[in-house]
């Protein structure tokens, strides 16, 4: 059932349909456009029982057990999941080795399910030392074992997960993005989703495309966005979420799927490398998966709370591929994919406040990667499951009208289940790392993950964000990366044609620096004079560029056009079309003055073998 | 076809799933075609098409009798109809196709002229001027030629006289641009400066859903679509290899005769 809405302050009389009119005139210039008025706007609304943001494991986990429960227990749910990713799956990736736990319990016949593509289980797992020209086998903590784990690509994963949600009756619209929340009259509480407008041009100007994002007004919404999600950071700002928990750390994965020759692969091998090439002030490893079809998908995780700004993760990962452990196996092969991605590293200290009144955090937006195990996706779907649990409990409770849902027994259950246990054993093993240094936090993971098993009393805590980890450019030693060498390293535009991401042009930029002249003069001068522009070496798209300004001409305009704004001869240009979603600007930025906001639904990296 | 009361106007809309214009395409490993397994998305010029059926509903209003998308394809192929119905269509045709037939531009015309014998008739057809697959272009001009009716293609600019029973087309040609007037019923094949196509919103999404779609097989239709070409083998262009600087005139001379594109000896 649609029916418009307005504001509520503006009735308009029905016979008024002055924007339905847009549509009809012909094409207008530029110039002749009205500004979009975010306090004027007519939307179609729609009514939801569950509204869920994000359709990866968590969003679909939560959608599928709600409509189990609906089978089970006989009273109807309506549920609608919105993903910004032009299809399911296309904006997801990992290494990945997924442990079926969840999904054991969420559909225990899934092996006899048409399609899963849980093909191809672990068969080994090692781990080995690097350094600049060999490798060595190394001991790993117990929880990097494999047995009974399978080998897959998340993209296709979720997009299997996608097909058996629908098959259940759940509505899932790829290409919107839950852009907005709607409060209660009070404000304190979630009453639903606003998906993004589009059709706005760069100055946020309306288009003949114009159409306004449309509300879902859900009972109990779920936001399962993953690491770092633009919705998940409004929420835990608004309702202090993260009040008395650690900051949320992250690590930057950057990945490629390879087709390497028949001689070299091992079905279900999977490695983890530590050492070269990252120095000890850096906390991150590599993963090398043989997957089902003879492709490997390798990649780098490096910990976002790196001190040398002038460190390119990209570059890091290229270079690696040179070393004679990945390039025996790269060798001769063809690289078919590309992608990255930033995931939680903070764990169970950094795991803020599940729920606020209306709606919940699930799977990634929350955190529960474990971080020694590297794996978070058996997590996020059974938090999605308890989270469906609650939620279909509170949709059977009398609600005012116009208060929110009441979702605290969702963080009951988490603190009852297998999560919370399983990330509490393995809680001060990541923090060691930046509390000891390199070699004193491998000493004392060795130690709590063999014997003590997180049953010390004391818990390590991390007190900053991974930006304000960042030291100044003149303390540190700029990095001489090696040039690509193709077929097997690359050049960072290259890799990002492979992600097939692309936004629609004539759209306001979604990476949003504070407004204004003074601001981007600010973020340019500090970024250039103190961090030798890290962006434009961290962002995994080449986003980011520290570029020479244009002649005097250009800077007399600089009041008309912020983007032309610059310091000491230099501006930012941000090459948003680039984009492949992986939110690292928004943590790594040293200025901590940028911020990731949705683009246009169904732009983005199309993923489908990561 | 039929002649049809001059007063309504019945379009045909047919559309095609492709490979997302956006997606790195890559030979499979058979070298028998392109990786499939990869994001699919409508045709960008059957967009154009459709956009520009439903702006002449929006222009003629009650003139246009109906729209209604058609589509030849597997089983997937049916997002692409919803996709249409989002933009404005008002039913569907779904001539289902086995998931790896190939379906060529002839057994697609034909295909075309068999549904509108059926579900006709139809007094405009606009369909985008080629695929981006296979970039033939032919399909729209083959329908013309099997129906034996007039063709105007290139379009970016269409105009329909309902009354008078004819369209005015602006054709985009080698030379600039040449309009022309042809008599309905008639084919149009849509070009890229026809228009710049809506957003599907979330809301016509969702009502996309309860409009109808119809589904055929080409057996239903008396359509043989085995196809007349045999794919021998397909690769990618081989890899560009570097160029070289020359000091001055008389190497560049001396290095295009020994590579045979100058007469004479190097």
């Amino acid at each position: 059932m649609l029916r418009r809405v307005l504001p509520r302050q503006l009735r308009l009389p029905a016979a008024s349909s002055s924007r339905r009119a847009l549509h009809l005139t012909p094409r207008r210039r530029a110039e002749d456009r009205d500004t979009f008025d975010p306090a004027n706007v007519e939307r179609a609304s729609d009514d939801v029982d569950v509204c869920i943001v994000g359709a990866g494991p968590a969003g679909l986990s939560a959608a599928i057990r709600l409509k189990q429960l609906e089978k089970e227990r006989g009273r109807d749910v309506r549920v609608v999941v919105l993903e910004k990713g032009s299809e399911v799956g296309a904006h997801i990736l990992s290494g990945a080795v997924i442990e079926p736990r969840a999904l054991d319990e969420l559909l225990p016949d899934w092996k006899t399910m048409e399609g899963h593509p849980l093909t191809q289980p672990a068969t080994s797992s090692t781990m080995r030392w690097l350094t600049a020209t060999g490798s060595y086998p190394m001991p790993h903590p117990p929880q990097m074992n494999n047995t009974g784990n399978y080998v897959v690509s998340l993209s296709q994963f979720t997009a299997w997960l996608g097909g058996v949600a629908e098959a259940e009756g759940v509505e899932i619209y790829p290409g919107f993005a839950g852009a907005g929340a709607v409060y209660t009259d009070d404000g304190t509480g979630v009453l639903g989703v606003v998906t993004n407008e589009v059709g706005l041009d760069r100055k946020f100007r309306m288009k003949d495309s114009f159409e306004p994002g449309m509300e879902f007004r859900a009972k109990v919404t779920l936001v399962a966005e993953g690491a770092h999600g633009s919705l998940s950071k409004v929420l835990q700002n608004k309702f202090r979420l993260r009040d008395g928990r650690d900051p949320q750390t992250y690590g930057i994965g950057v990945k490629e799927v390879w087709r390497v020759r028949p001689e070299v692969y091992e079905a279900g091998k999977t490695v983890h490398t530590m050492g070269w090439p990252l120095t000890t002030d850096m906390y991150g490893g590599s993963w090398l998966y043989h997957m089902a079809d003879g492709m490997v998908s390798v990649g780098l995780v490096i910990g976002l709370d790196y001190p040398n700004p002038y460190v390119s993760p990209y570059k890091e990962f290229q270079r690696m591929k040179h070393h004679p452990y990945f390039k025996s196996l790269l060798e001769g092969g063809e690289c078919l994919a590309y992608g990255a991605r930033t995931l939680n590293e903070g764990g169970f200290q950094s795991i803020p406040k599940l729920h606020f009144p209306g709606g919940a955090l699930i799977g990634c937006s929350a955190g529960f990667l474990n971080v020694p195990k590297i794996k978070g996706t058996h997590n996020a779907m059974k938090s999605g499951m308890l989270a469906a649990e609650a939620a279909y409990d509170a949709l059977g409770e009398e609600v005012q009208q116009g208060q929110a849902a009441d979702m605290s027994a969702y963080e009951e259950k988490i603190r009852q289940s297998w999560v919370w246990s399983e990330l509490r054993e393995v809680r001060n093993l990541r923090p060691s790392f930046a509390k000891f240094g390199f070699w004193g936090g491998l000493m004392y993971s060795g130690v709590d993950s063999l014997i003590t098993k997180g049953r010390t009393p004391w818990t390590l805590h991390t007190t900053v964000g991974d930006a304000e980890h960042t030291k100044k450019a003149r303390d540190c030693k700029p990095i001489d990366y090696p040039p690509p060498q193709p077929p097997l390293s690359f050049d960072i535009l290259t890799s990002v044609s492979l992600t097939g991401t692309n936004h629609a042009e004539d759209q306001p930029v979604h990476l949003r620096l504070n407004a204004g002249v003074d601001a981007r003069k600010q973020h340019v001068r500090e970024n250039v004079e103190e961090y030798a522009g890290l962006l434009g070496r961290a962002c995994p798209a080449s986003v980011y560029e520290y570029v020479e300004q244009d002649a005097a001409p250009a800077r007399e305009r600089e009041g008309e056009n912020v983007e032309e704004v610059g310091w000491g001869g230099k501006k930012l240009v941000i090459n948003s079309q680039n984009c492949i979603h992986c939110k690292l600007c928004d943590i790594k930025v040293p200025t901590q003055d940028i911020n990731w906001t949705v683009p246009e639904g169904g732009g983005g990296p199309k993923y489908s073998l990561t | 076809m039929r002649p049809t009361p001059r007063s309504l106007l019945r379009i045909l809309v047919p559309v095609k799933r492709c490979v997302d214009y956006a997606v790195k395409i890559r030979v499979n490993a058979q070298q028998t075609g392109v990786e499939t397994n990869v994001k699919h998305s409508m045709n960008p010029f059957d967009e154009i098409a459709v956009e520009e059926a439903v702006r002449l509903r929006e222009r003629l209003k009650d003139a246009v009798k109906g729209i209604t998308a058609v589509t030849i394809g597997p089983s997937k192929a049916q997002e692409t109809l919803r996709t249409a119905l989002a933009m404005g269509a008002d039913d569907a045709v779904h001539v289902e196709t086995p998931e790896a037939a190939i379906v060529e531009p002839l057994a697609v015309a034909k295909l075309l002229r068999a549904v509108m014998d059926k579900k006709g008739p139809y007094d405009l057809v606009i369909l985008g001027k080629q695929a981006i697959d296979d970039d033939a272009g032919q399909t729209g001009q083959m329908l013309a030629g099997l129906l034996g009716c007039a063709q105007a293609t290139f379009a970016s600019k269409l105009d329909v006289d309902v009354g008078a029973g004819t369209a005015d087309v602006t054709r985009e040609i080698d030379g600039g641009l040449e309009q022309v007037r042809v008599k309905l019923p008639a084919i149009v094949t849509a070009d890229l400066r026809l228009n710049e196509p809506r957003y599907a919103s979330l809301p016509n999404i969702m009502k996309a859903k309860k409009k109808p779609l119809e589904k055929l097989k080409p057996e239903d239709l008396g359509v043989d679509i085995t196809p007349r070409l045999q794919m021998l083998k397909v690769t990618e262009p081989p890899k560009r290899v570097g160029g070289q600087k020359v000091d001055n005139v008389d190497e560049l001379i001396a290095k295009l005769k020994k590579a045979g594109v100058l007469p004479g000896a190097a």
